[in-house]
């Protein structure tokens, strides 16, 4: 229900800015309707989108103007932790950054995923198989320190980075309940802690 | 064959014993120089022709209610014409009056020829079944395809129509991650781990992806079809699931082999 209205929220604010010519996009809307179906866990509704997914369908990014708007909106999402209490565990935050196990119709449960975060991230200083769609999170927390500001900005990319780039790349772990607020504090922990391997050599 | 399997396994050997040691751009690199090896020690053997040639059996065998063969299936280049012929798919075609890949092509002429229904394959699992048989016949008629060069006909209305669509699905972002093929696929050199991620929108990866499938997949022994290859993608992508022969199949297709027009066909290609 949260969702939802979060959903009619963005729906309201939002301009659109679709480009493509009305009767072309119709054709389209009724092309992918007809395409796709539920299988497992993803519900066919899934392919219905959201408004900002809407503006950041095409190659280049919409107009400031937009991004703005969508970033502003992003924001409002980001629930901090009610204990204030950022950081768990860096030993569990790297099996979650590991992991990019989660939410295709072949799993079980739409619960316990990982965070994906290798996939586009470099982060420690060990593991070497990491992706480049990302920039490099390598000794994250020595380089940018542990400030209220750095720490609550952090928290916030990683619960909906669209609140900081309407077009991001990177999937919202808090907002679309990838990862469970407790999974965050563990990749937290992972990219501050001192004896963390993505600061210590 | 044992020999290949055997060479298989060393060449497999060789990248796992290098990931403790080397740097990650040079173990990309070092993955990416043994996949090369594997293309070349199996260039006079691919696993897809065990696969074609029972294609190539089904292609010439009566079955179905009408207990005919596929021989004069028209994919294009007139009735029973295979050589190049997929690669200068997806076409529009007159007789249908649809835009087709390969694979809905040939549901057209099992359907038509062998009066076989192919309703049930979009609920087919993959290598089972009337879908076994499908990417049998596939991966024979793209071997014919092989040192081709991509060509789609693309001064038909409807292909342009199909292109234009297909870029719409191209860069739809959408599911549970936000991702669209764009996500991965929309930008130059990057990868995801260890695995380079062609550009899509462009001549250079939209040729090197679109040519190389369908393909043999060496991690799980298996020949996809290019609908089994989106099909992934999109369960990659967190969507629901591309109805099989489904038109944002089609266009994406499209969108695809026009991007990569001129480029080479390498099918049945080697993937990891």
């Amino acid at each position: 229900m949260k969702k939802m209205i979060t959903m009619a929220a963005i729906l309201a604010v939002t301009p659109l800015a679709w480009a493509a010519d009305d009767a072309l996009y119709t054709d389209f809307k009724a092309m992918m309707d007809a395409s796709f179906r539920t299988k497992g866990i993803v519900d066919k509704y899934r392919m219905y989108q959201l408004d900002f997914q809407k503006a950041c369908s095409q190659d280049k990014d919409p107009s400031a103007k937009v991004m703005q708007a969508i970033e502003a909106e992003q924001l409002k999402t980001i629930r901090y932790p009610a204990d204030g209490q950022y950081f768990g565990d860096w030993k569990q935050g790297e099996k979650i950054a590991t992991s990019g196990k989660g939410l295709t119709w072949k799993d079980k449960t739409p619960h316990n995923n990982g965070g994906g975060c290798y996939n586009c991230h470099q982060m420690s200083h060990h593991e070497i198989a990491y992706g480049t769609i990302g920039t490099s999170l390598l000794e994250y927390g020595k380089q940018r320190g542990n400030s209220e500001e750095v720490v609550k900005y952090t928290w916030g990319k990683i619960y909906n980075a669209k609140a900081f780039n309407a077009c991001s790349r990177m999937p919202r772990n808090g907002d679309a309940e990838i990862l469970t607020e407790q999974q965050m504090k563990h990749v937290m922990a992972y990219l501050f802690d001192p004896n963390s391997p993505v600061n210590k050599k | 064959m044992r020999n290949r399997t055997a060479q298989f396994v060393m060449a497999a050997g060789m990248i796992a014993l290098n990931v403790t040691t080397w740097s990650p751009s040079a173990l990309a690199d070092a993955a990416t120089d043994e996949i090369a090896k594997y293309r070349e020690m199996l260039a006079d053997g691919n696993p897809s022709e065990l696969v074609a040639a029972q294609g190539e059996e089904l292609w010439k065998v009566k079955r179905g209610p009408k207990k005919a063969t596929l021989e004069q299936c028209d994919l294009g280049l007139g009735p029973g014409v295979i050589k190049g012929a997929s690669a200068q798919l997806p076409r529009y075609f007159k007789d249908t009056g649809r835009v087709q890949d390969l694979e809905t092509r040939l549901m057209t002429c099992v359907e038509t020829l062998q009066g076989i229904d192919t309703k049930e394959l979009n609920k087919t699992k993959w290598g089972t079944g009337e879908m076994e048989k499908m990417e049998a016949l596939v991966a024979y008629i793209v071997t014919e395809s092989k040192g081709h060069k991509i060509n789609v006909d693309m001064r038909p209305a409807q292909m342009k129509k199909m292109y234009e669509l297909g870029k719409m699905a191209f860069f739809y972002r959408g599911g549970a991650m936000d991702f669209s093929c764009a996500t991965c696929h929309g930008q130059p050199d990057k990868r995801i781990r260890l695995q380079d991620l062609p550009d899509l929108r462009e001549h250079k990866g939209a040729a090197a992806g679109w040519g190389s499938w369908p393909a043999y997949r060496v991690s799980n022994g298996q020949f996809w079809t290019m609908q089994h290859r989106l099909n992934d993608c999109y369960r990659q992508q967190r969507f629901p699931e591309p109805i099989y022969g489904s038109d944002v199949t089609i266009a994406l297709s499209v969108y695809l082999a026009a991007n990569g027009n001129g480029g080479p066909v390498l099918t049945p290609g080697l993937k990891r």
